[in-house]
């Protein structure tokens, strides 16, 4: 009885990475005995399974700690993750035109998958041995997506940087973890978290993590091996680096520091500070720049990560919340934005800002989708975008330091230029050949329905915060 | 009793609607468009005034009061426990008077524009465009919560930036609109911050608790917000002065005002509509939702509006005098007559005849709107004979364009305030409140009344006077006045300017809501009108005739001009005056600085920012070991920094 009770509750509480695991299991099979071809209903079973995936996430009643502490499970962990499965589930529908040419579509979604599952790990690690684990489970995967494009150099040297810059900056973290260890005794998150002492091998351990955090979220001045890899990946992975990836260690960064390094406070509040000033006005100028659609978007993700740690110095539940509520928004504002740019490159082979002159020509409905999701990223009200950055701000707010306020407000400005110079191009300019009709398939077409519904809606429904408010409040 | 919520809803609606009708099918409605969306603008001007009618005459008194009514408050965001985001609707005096302003003119322009824009290309999403701007100026006005206003405040910018773009193959219509955008997006910054500090200062962002928060001294939320403090000023004064910058931007009050004269690029309707009429007065509007808290609790900040009011419109008056395009000197004249009503705001009291400058200042906005409309629509008239927006290339078309000339004349008269025209009510009372509050605000307020006369007059005469009428047998252009789409809204318009004037405004609209008799003092007027004429005779003397052969210009004179001792005499020093003093010495340099300090400053931001952007490029090497080397240094630099220095 009581192991049957153990078993129940060991399913419930693990139920998404489970499911995750289960998914991999049938593509696993399925690859397996595949033949020349694979099976036309393998693809949309999957996007079915994983939308299950998605909707459990959502009910906000998993809760749990599994081995001895080294798997927590709370109502928040389990939306993130439901957010972070959503916007995998929203690429996978628009690579589905990309993957459709390519020989070995059943593995990109499985290391998708795999990756997927591998953050899903990491927001639940309550140990620093199981958070490492599923770093490195979280990693691995998307350096052999991003040699995707087999026959494109770029694209090898792209998975090459990652790789190095990965290894590099795992280095750090691992440095950082040994020094916690060394200073603590232990690797269990809560003990950790009791046992700080207020030395300075801690706040160099405090350093050396968050640099391996910054890597990831690609934070100035640790952001260069960005440009390159997003612009030689494919761009369904380009997506998923810019935006899954960096939310899940987003996310993972809000645990580290508001339930870990909690004592340490101050100090991160001002390291946040001038790592998201920085990152907010070097992204900004980066992107501005920027020629390639590709690239534009990556550089000024970096600017949106930016935005993202002034939500995060609020340090209070109103912080966790702005942070994942802009991640639910930005999901839908930067997919929709790379759904569009995937359809483009994949039916012409074009990622410029110039070849997009004229777009609204031959594709009006594909470019007011595209000028909608610049409009959230650049914070237009009413846009989703707009409550996002708002929420965030007024969550770093709570400190009233008003030079951070200045800094982030001016950067909304700044961005606003380059983001209007895009939809410029797009709706106002022309050309002599712009770009032909591009068709939609139906998947790409149901991703772009979510995200456009998503941007214009998320904003309107008042009880999407609410709802992850209270959830918050709990963690 | 309330007035009808679905019939003031509608008033929004209806162009909203008609914005997404148009966007989605416009192309294959055509020239049908143009119909569409007068039709339904039209429906939406007669509900606004179906609803004036009731607040003002039914339903809005209470005990001698007109009240704020809030007709309609959906809960919207919870931002924090206490303030929360609300969509609503509130109808108060000014409010209501907007909702007419903005349909009516809206409306004219969109009568306006058939004929204007007759077989433009993008016809429909012109259309479609101004739909889209009518809905956002009229969810501004109906704003009942501070925040709604914000996200309308953007929705204007967005709209007006697409209009002032709409030649989008003019370079100088595109780097128009982007600067447009890009300056009042600081100012909105202004106003996002003030917002905030308000809200939290006050724990609201509903207006009627808002300002009931913020006026009662006993109040610990206007305790609070005194007693905290930013550099030596209260958290108070920083946020009614930031939203004053936010007001400023849109309103183009000096130094933000760089981007209205070059906004003149967009079609000539839409500088009637927007810059002109309707969206540049919505700072103007701002300042006066939130009056009672800068009268009452902040007068400090009042005073700043009063003297950035005066000193732009002085400034935009002496531009305007140097200005030969004649959409730019109606540009520089809108700006210097919303400096008018800045500055009424800012030497108005709250209760009783002390209000009486809050209520100049909306009678200003009110009869502005209809001569400024008329004198933008006359000017398109004007621009569609001639295709030039050049002085030079006019003059004598009195005669080709008849009712052109006789509507500019009314709305020239009306702007330079002589009786009877509109304008000289609203200027009467705005600058009857000047006097009794400041005497410098005051005599600065005549010199520029006075400057106002000349250069309209001055624009008057080299349009309309100034040289021959074109003969017919060397006239190349086959058409004479536009189309009766374009006159009819003249011809109302010209009305309007002459009539609306003698509408007893203390009735309608004051500050605190209570009757306010428009006393009418004509030992008063004397100078205000008596300079008037004397900027217009001036005009007259070097515009009108400027051209024509001696011979000729003796007889159209009368003989008492016509003679030696004008010539000799009062000419020249009439000539020295203005043409060396005020065009050298003010007017010249005041326009270098224009253009070259307040537009090289805004140019030099935009200029390093690129440049830096340039600089940091090498360090995106491409070589991963360099990467490294930086990933290694930030870590260091921030353990350095964190560690040991902070």
């Amino acid at each position: 009885m009581l192991l049957e009770n153990n078993l129940l509750n060991f399913l419930l509480v693990m139920l998404q990475e489970l499911g995750l695991t289960a998914i991999l299991i049938v593509l696993l099979f399925a690859k397996l005995m595949e033949g020349e071809k694979t099976s036309p209903m393998l693809y949309p079973l999957v996007m079915v399974l994983l939308l299950g995936h998605v909707l459990i996430s959502f009910d906000g009643n998993t809760t749990g700690m599994l081995f001895s502490g080294m798997y927590v499970n709370t109502p928040l962990i389990g939306m993130e993750k439901g957010i972070l499965g959503l916007g995998t589930l929203l690429i996978c529908l628009q690579a589905g035109t990309w993957l459709k040419n390519h020989k070995h579509s059943t593995e990109f979604i499985m290391l998708l998958i795999a990756t997927l599952m591998g953050m899903d790990y990491l927001l639940s690690a309550g140990n620093l041995l199981m958070f490492y684990l599923a770093l490195e489970l979280s990693t691995i995967p998307l350096a052999a997506l991003c040699n995707f494009d087999l026959e494109k150099r770029r694209s090898s040297e792209s998975a090459m940087k990652l790789i190095l810059s990965s290894a590099f900056s795992s280095g750090i973290l691992l440095f950082g973890i040994s020094m916690l260890y060394g200073a603590t005794g232990s690797l269990n998150f809560i003990e950790i978290s009791r046992s700080f002492m207020g030395t300075e091998m801690e706040m160099l351990a405090l350093i050396f993590i968050f640099s391996g955090f910054a890597f990831k979220i690609a934070v100035v001045p640790f952001h260069f091996w960005t440009a390159d890899v997003y612009e030689g990946a494919p761009i369904p992975v380009t997506a998923f680096l810019s935006v899954i990836s960096k939310g899940a260690m987003i996310f993972a960064l809000t645990t580290m520091l508001y339930k870990v390094f909690g004592a340490y406070a101050a100090m991160w509040y001002n390291i946040l500070f001038v790592a998201s000033a920085i990152t907010m006005t070097l992204g900004n100028l980066f992107a501005m720049r920027q020629m390639n659609i590709k690239r534009f978007l990556a550089f000024s993700s970096i600017t949106q990560a930016g935005y993202l740690l002034l939500g995060l110095s609020g340090a209070s539940a109103e912080g966790a919340t702005s942070v994942v509520y802009f991640m639910l928004v930005y999901i839908f504002s930067n997919l929709g934005a790379f759904g569009v740019l995937a359809l483009v490159s994949a039916a012409t082979g074009k990622e410029e800002i110039h070849d997009f002159k004229g777009f609204y020509k031959n594709n009006p409905v594909l470019s007011w989708v595209f000028a909608l999701s610049l409009f959230s990223l650049a914070g237009i009200p009413p846009t989703a975008g707009f409550f996002g950055k708002l929420f965030l701000i007024t969550a770093g707010a709570s400190r009233f330091n008003m030079p951070f306020l200045v800094i982030a407000a001016l950067n909304m400005v700044i961005s606003l230029f380059y983001y209007l110079k895009v939809v410029r191009a797009m709706l106002v300019e022309q050309q002599d050949e712009p770009l032909p009709t591009i068709a939609v398939p139906f998947y790409a077409r149901i991703a772009l329905v979510v995200c456009v519904a998503g941007v214009l809606l998320t904003g309107f429904f008042g009880q999407i915060y609410e709802y992850i408010h209270t959830l918050s409040l709990g963690f | 009793m309330m007035p009808d919520t679905i019939l003031i809803a509608l008033i929004p609606i209806i162009p909203f609607l008609c914005f997404l009708l148009l966007g989605l099918t416009g192309k294959k409605l055509g020239a049908f468009s143009g119909l569409l969306g007068t039709a339904s603008m039209a429906v939406s001007a007669g509900f606004a005034a179906l609803t004036a009618y009731q607040y003002f005459f039914h339903v809005g008194k209470i005990d001698g009061v007109f009240q704020k009514m809030v007709v309609f408050n959906y809960h919207w965001l919870q931002f924090t426990p206490e303030i929360s985001i609300n969509m609503g609707m509130l109808l108060d005096p000014i409010s209501v008077m907007m909702l007419v302003v903005v349909t009516f003119v809206s409306l004219m322009v969109h009568i306006y524009s058939l004929g204007y824009m007759k077989g433009e290309e993008r016809f429909s999403v012109f259309y479609s465009f101004l739909s889209l701007f009518t809905f956002s100026m009229l969810g501004l006005v109906l704003s009942a919560n501070l925040f709604q206003t914000y996200i309308f405040w953007e929705l204007v910018g967005v709209s007006s930036f697409l209009l002032i773009g709409f030649y989008y193959t003019k370079p100088s219509a595109v780097s128009a609109s982007k600067k447009a955008f890009i300056v009042t997006r600081f100012a909105d910054l202004g106003f996002l911050i003030g917002i905030l500090i308000l809200g939290f200062n006050a724990k609201t962002l509903d207006f009627g608790l808002l300002i009931e928060r913020l006026i009662h001294v006993e109040s610990p939320y206007l305790q609070t917000a005194i007693a905290s403090s930013f550099m030596g000023v209260s958290a108070l004064t920083w946020g009614l002065l930031l939203i004053f910058v936010g007001g400023a931007g849109k309103s183009a009050m000096f130094p933000l005002h760089v981007w209205l004269p070059d906004a003149m690029e967009g079609p000539t309707p839409v500088s009637a509509l927007i810059h002109a009429a309707t969206m540049v007065v919505a700072g103007v509007f701002l300042v006066a939702r939130l009056f009672p808290i800068f009268i009452l609790s902040c007068p400090v900040a009042l005073d700043v509006v009063a003297y950035v009011g005066i000193f732009s419109s002085l400034f935009a008056a002496i531009i305007a005098c140097t200005q030969t395009d004649i959409k730019r000197v109606l540009a520089y004249s809108t700006m210097s007559q919303i400096g008018y009503m800045m500055f009424a705001l800012g030497v108005s009291g709250y209760e009783g005849e002390a209000g009486l400058g809050y209520m100049g200042s909306m009678f200003h906005l009110f009869t502005h709107a209809m001569f400024k409309a008329l004198l933008f629509l006359g000017a398109g008239s004007v621009i569609h004979y001639i295709h030039s927006n050049e002085m030079k290339d006019m003059g004598g078309l009195r005669k080709a364009m008849p009712i052109t000339h006789i509507t500019f004349l009314i709305a020239c008269l009306a702007i330079a305030g002589i009786p009877p025209f509109a304008g000289f009510f609203s200027k009467e009372e705005i600058l009857a409140a000047a006097f009794h509050k400041n005497p410098v605000i005051f005599y600065v307020g005549l010199i520029t009344a006075a400057m106002t006369a000349f250069y309209m007059f001055r624009l008057y005469f080299s349009i309309f006077w100034n040289k021959p009428t074109p003969s017919a047998g060397h006239d190349h252009h086959h058409h004479g006045e536009g189309p009766f789409t374009m006159m009819l809204p003249l011809f109302i318009l010209a009305l309007c300017s002459i009539s609306v004037g003698f509408i007893p405004f203390g009735q309608f609209v004051t500050a605190d809501g209570q009757f306010l008799a428009n006393e009418f003092h004509p030992m008063f007027s004397i100078a205000p009108v008596s300079l008037a004429l004397g900027g217009i005779f001036l005009a007259m003397l070097f515009y009108k005739n400027a051209n024509e052969l001696p011979a000729k210009l003796a007889v159209s004179m009368s003989v008492l001009y016509a003679s030696a001792y004008r010539k000799f005499y009062i000419d020249e020093v009439y000539l020295f005056v203005t043409k060396r003093l005020i065009f050298n010495l003010l007017g010249r340099p005041a326009a270098w600085f224009d253009r070259t300090i307040v537009d090289g400053l805004m140019n030099l931001i935009g200029g390093l920012t690129s440049g830096f952007a340039e600089m940091i490029r090498g360090l995106q090497s491409g070589k991963v070991q360099s990467y490294a080397i930086w990933f290694f240094a930030g870590v260091l630099g921030f353990a350095v920094l964190f560690i040991y220095l902070w």
